[in-house]
């Protein structure tokens, strides 16, 4: 892995009204790195996650991706959000519209590239995740595990320079974790550069290069999975692995 | 019932439904597009359309239709200027269009607003997030959705809008209630007749109506 940061924030805050969300938060991700946010609710792991592509505004520090700020608005924005793929705890696929118009939308609309070409690249996504002989039906149609899993295929399809994963396992029955886990650590072999905010610390031990942990809106401490699991340098942390690892 | 076997008279009730139908029909496409241009100004993140939309609600939903309708002809037309054509008759039909579209547009409107409400807010955000701009994000995943949660209230909005067609009547355009005033002048007998023959005609007509955008409001539906 090159050490080239592809993703810097640098003192970012956030406030919700009176509730402070984020407090100073300083994280780089570098080229192809996987890192695993983890963290108890509310610690702010979701929010940091939105702030990446802007789908959440900061109030003050700076997030710098492939080397320029984040867009405010527009144009140029929207241009930023095309090169990060984001996926949802909730899925969000378009519901009115069939598997694979969900995925060639973003290329053919976005991107002005040709149906022919935007279809041949969302089938072959849609083979990769496993749900090629589904392309035809509407979302509600799928199982969660599936509906998930194309949300990943919608987002490969942009050709994204780094992905988010908003907690993609959270709202899916325990038996369709494994399947889209399995998607999220081949991406993350291929070396695609991942954030993923998520319970799974399996998964976090497995496929993620460093590990993030944050409570109350700070980010407590960062080491690669082996250190941060054996050996947690935070009461914090300390206190946290001890409630999710006991069971 | 003896008054409609004269062909006059027949001819008379013909052409005043004809036009109702007239009315209806371009006010519906107006009143569609104009409510859809609305709604999308009354969720535009410009201050300044916002309050446009919301202004036009406001007027023309807190109006009543007859005072439009005479502003058109009394305002637009006679003291402002606004002509459509140089025949009297196409003009006040087009005066009237003008009116009723304006009008209804307001509860188009609305009932857009209220189906881009029931649209989940992570569509939004997913489109956002793959870089779909503000417009393409309404015009390919928000209106698609909302339109389709609003195909029944739009069913009663176009009943609506056909009944209260006969209003064009207060200018003079020739439509089914002038034409039913015109026939109880001359055959005060069966006053009670030529009522049930008009009121059981928009009956007939409309019932159809409801139950077409109900089966369509059923198909359309967007299932999550």
């Amino acid at each position: 892995m090159s050490h080239e940061p592809l993703i810097v924030l640098d003192a970012v805050n956030k406030w919700f009204g009176d509730l402070h969300v984020l407090r100073d938060v300083s994280l780089t991700v570098d080229r192809g790195e996987v890192v695993v946010v983890i963290g108890p609710s509310g610690s702010g792991k979701s929010t940091l996650c939105r702030a990446v592509n802007r789908l959440e505004t900061i109030n003050s520090g700076t997030i710098r991706f492939d080397g320029k700020e984040l867009p405010a608005e527009g144009r140029s924005l929207a241009k930023l959000r095309s090169e990060v793929g984001m996926v949802f705890q909730s899925f969000n696929l378009f519901a009115h519209m069939s598997i694979l118009d969900n995925v060639m939308l973003g290329p053919v609309k976005v991107r002005g590239e040709s149906k022919a070409v935007a279809r041949e690249r969302a089938l072959a996504l849609l083979d990769r995740v496993g749900i090629a002989n589904q392309a035809d039906k509407l979302p509600v149609q799928l199982s969660g595990g599936q509906q998930q899993r194309v949300a990943i295929a919608r987002a490969l399809a942009m050709q994204p320079k780094a992905m988010l994963f908003d907690e993609p396992t959270s709202a899916l029955d325990p038996e369709m974790v494994g399947e889209v886990l399995e998607v999220m650590t081949s991406l993350a072999k291929e070396g695609m550069t991942m954030i993923v905010v998520t319970h799974e610390m399996g998964f976090a031990r497995a496929a993620a290069d460093r590990v993030a942990f944050m409570a109350d809106g700070q980010l407590v401490e960062q080491a690669p999975p082996a250190e941060f699991f054996g050996n947690p340098k935070s009461e914090r942390a300390r206190d946290f692995l001890s409630k999710v690892l006991q069971h | 019932m003896d008054v409609f076997s004269d062909p006059a008279n027949l001819q008379l009730y013909i052409d005043g439904f004809l036009m109702i139908l007239k009315l209806t029909g371009a006010s519906t496409l107006l009143a569609l597009v104009l409510g859809l241009l609305l709604a999308a100004c009354r969720v535009s993140p410009v201050p300044v359309l916002r309050a446009f939309g919301a202004g036009w609600v406001h007027l023309f939903r807190n109006t009543p239709l007859t005072l439009v309708i005479l502003f058109c002809f009394f305002g637009l037309y006679s003291a402002v200027g606004v002509e459509f054509s140089d025949d009297l008759h196409i003009n006040n039909y087009w005066l009237a269009v003008t009116g009723l579209s304006a009008y209804t547009a307001a509860f188009v409107c609305e009932a857009i607003r209220s189906g881009i409400n029931t649209v989940p807010l992570g569509q939004a955000e997913a489109a956002r997030a793959l870089g779909l701009t503000f417009t393409q994000n309404l015009r390919l995943i928000i209106l698609p959705q909302a339109m389709r949660s609003v195909v029944a209230p739009l069913g009663s909005i176009v009943i609506a809008l056909t009944k209260n067609a006969t209003i064009a009547g207060v200018i003079g355009v020739p439509e089914a209630s002038n034409s039913m005033k015109t026939l109880i002048e001359a055959r005060g007998d069966q006053t009670i007749a030529i009522f049930a023959v008009f009121a059981l005609t928009f009956v007939a007509l409309l019932v159809p109506v409801g139950y077409g955008f109900s089966a369509l409001a059923n198909r359309l539906m967007v299932r999550r």
